[in-house]
């Protein structure tokens, strides 16, 4: 009960002091205000990136189509090899012989069925398949060569291109909002200690006074960390309203896709209230190593 | 087992400077004692390792049954909460008004409101500044600002209470009005009271045991003491 109340006290003081030096604690506001809105930015990207990688994994299929000549024995061989390897997922295999797609296709449309019903076996130009899955889309295209390299397998075709690189450009996107991120979180981080370090110094005749007079040293600290942890959650106010509403606004502009109905945005409901505690989260526990570097390095004992 | 017990203690700051030599000393629960001494002879020196703000180089130093010198950093407020001190320079925090800087040593501590409150009535009203609760150190005089220390150094009723010089700074009414509180917390409370002090009137006048230093030894220890100038004076 005693540290309870001392945790109180320390949140009333931690945020006096915030108000109390409030223009050294705009530094440290805006600072991890703006490292704040970089998080917010990379994580949403970051989230749709997910997303819609996840989704155009489910629907991108590699077809290999088998040489006319290949025996049934070749087939199974075929098959035998696939199963080898690693990155195809093998319950989706579906194998489908020449006449099966020719049935399908006659079914699918009257000119085609037209055509399509003169051929004999021998006169059918379409080739047996494999429609493949693959695990890991971003090891699609070596899976495609191996696939390649079995022996009658004539030619292989994915949704090379387009979806490739843009998988390919939206990762990078995100690696360097990642890295933005860290080196920002560190500058605030910096901040932090900076203000907090001023704190202790402008206060160091009070917390002298407060030692001889039988304060703890969680009763000194407490008030600093709190402080910290202050400015990060007050940085975290406009890139959760930026969240908000922003992502909302940008999402119904947008129509909910980007470029192509293929790229879907996340709903924004609930993703930004995850992202909104996420983002204050973050703010909370920057302000609050910056604080605990800083007393524990100028509040010595 | 004596209250504070000093024993062969050393110490020499990190300057080269040795404040104490070997000074052994004894003193009893509810005893009223006078450090006297020319400046720079160790009084200060002496009374901070009561309170653990030095530590002895050498030596013991016993406070209560605390071993002060094997008291570690972190754990230091455990013995600052068994003791009151009051300093020349008041030591008040300036943005805290009368009531909360007698209140500091047991809001620090966590307690209550409500029984913080009994308690500050209690140690205001014994240094008379009750109907100044609300103002703050500067709006008051020099002898009121140092009964509020004392009240602060009381409010947790410690059995020792160690002055440095407390009517350093007070002219010689002040200074007397300001006797009268210490001497009357030490016969009504049984207060054990450790002063460090220049003034003569003052020593002389309170027939109290006085222990002369000199250059961080013992110089004399008298029952019902005088002011005495050593050779430095
Ligand atoms: N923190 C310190 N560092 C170095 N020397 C000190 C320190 N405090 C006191 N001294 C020296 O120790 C000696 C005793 O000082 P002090 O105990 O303050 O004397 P007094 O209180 O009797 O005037 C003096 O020579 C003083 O300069
Ligand atoms: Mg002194």
């Amino acid at each position: 009960m005693r540290a309870f109340r001392i945790l109180i006290r320390s949140i009333n003081d931690g945020i006096r002091s915030v108000f109390k030096n409030f223009s050294l604690s705009m530094a440290s506001i805006i600072c991890s205000t703006i490292t704040l809105i970089l998080v917010a930015v990379a994580m949403v990207i970051s989230a749709n990136v997910d997303n819609f990688t996840k989704e155009i994994e489910q629907d991108l299929t590699i077809v290999a189509f088998v040489d006319n000549q290949a025996t049934s024995d070749d087939v199974e061989n075929i098959k035998n090899e696939l199963s080898q390897i690693n990155n195809i997922d093998q319950s989706q295999t579906i194998y489908k012989s020449k006449v099966e797609i020719k049935d399908e296709m006659r079914a699918e449309s009257n000119i085609f069925d037209a055509v399509m019903g003169q051929w004999s076996d021998e006169d059918n130009p379409l080739k047996d398949t494999f429609q493949i899955k693959v695990k890991d889309i971003e090891k699609i295209k070596e899976t495609a060569e191996e696939i390649q390299n079995i022996n009658n397998i004539s030619t292989v075709k994915y949704g090379e291109g387009m979806v490739d690189q843009m998988v390919n450009a939206f990762k990078w996107i995100e690696r360097i909002a990642y890295g933005a991120v860290i080196a920002l979180i560190l500058v605030t981080i910096f901040l932090i200690i900076n203000t907090i370090k001023l704190t202790i110094f402008s206060r160091q005749r009070e917390i002298g006074i407060m030692r001889l007079v039988g304060s703890s040293n969680f009763v000194i600290k407490t008030p600093f960390i709190i402080e910290g942890m202050f400015l990060g959650l007050l940085g975290s106010i406009i890139p959760i309203l930026l969240i908000v509403f922003g992502y909302t606004y940008f999402y119904d502009f947008s129509s909910g896709y980007i470029f192509t109905p293929l790229i879907q945005l996340i709903k924004p409901f609930p993703f930004i209230y995850y992202a909104s505690i996420i983002v204050a989260l973050i703010g909370i526990i920057v302000g609050m190593i910056g604080s605990a570097s800083a007393s524990k390095k100028y509040l010595k004992v | 087992m004596k209250f504070i017990k000093i024993e062969d203690c050393y110490k020499t700051y990190k300057n080269g400077v040795t404040a104490t030599a070997g000074l052994n000393l004894e003193i009893d629960k509810g005893e009223f004692v006078f450090i006297i001494g020319a400046t720079g002879c160790g009084k200060s020196t002496l009374i901070k390792m009561l309170y653990r703000e030095e530590k002895p180089t050498k030596g013991k130093v016993i406070v209560g049954g605390i071993d002060v010198a094997k008291l570690r950093n972190s754990k230091v407020y455990k013995l600052r909460r068994k003791l009151g001190i009051v300093f020349q320079d008041f030591k008040l925090l300036p943005k805290l008004n009368v009531y909360d800087n007698v209140a500091y040593p047991l809001t620090s501590m966590g307690l209550k409101n409500k029984e913080i409150k009994p308690r500050v009535i209690k140690a205001l009203d014994l240094v008379g500044l009750k109907e100044k609760m609300r103002s703050y150190p500067n709006e008051l005089s020099a002898g009121m600002q140092q009964r509020v220390c004392i009240a602060r150094a009381m409010v947790n009723g410690p059995k020792l209470l160690i002055c440095d010089e407390p009517t350093g700074n007070l002219d010689p009414e002040t200074s007397k009005e300001i006797m009268e509180v210490l001497n009357q917390i030490n016969q009504e409370l049984g207060t054990t009271i450790v002063m460090v002090t220049h003034d003569k009137d003052i020593v002389n006048r309170m027939k109290k045991r006085v222990i002369l230093l000199d250059n961080g030894v013992l110089a004399s220890d008298e029952m019902k003491g005088k002011y005495k100038v050593n050779e430095s004076v």
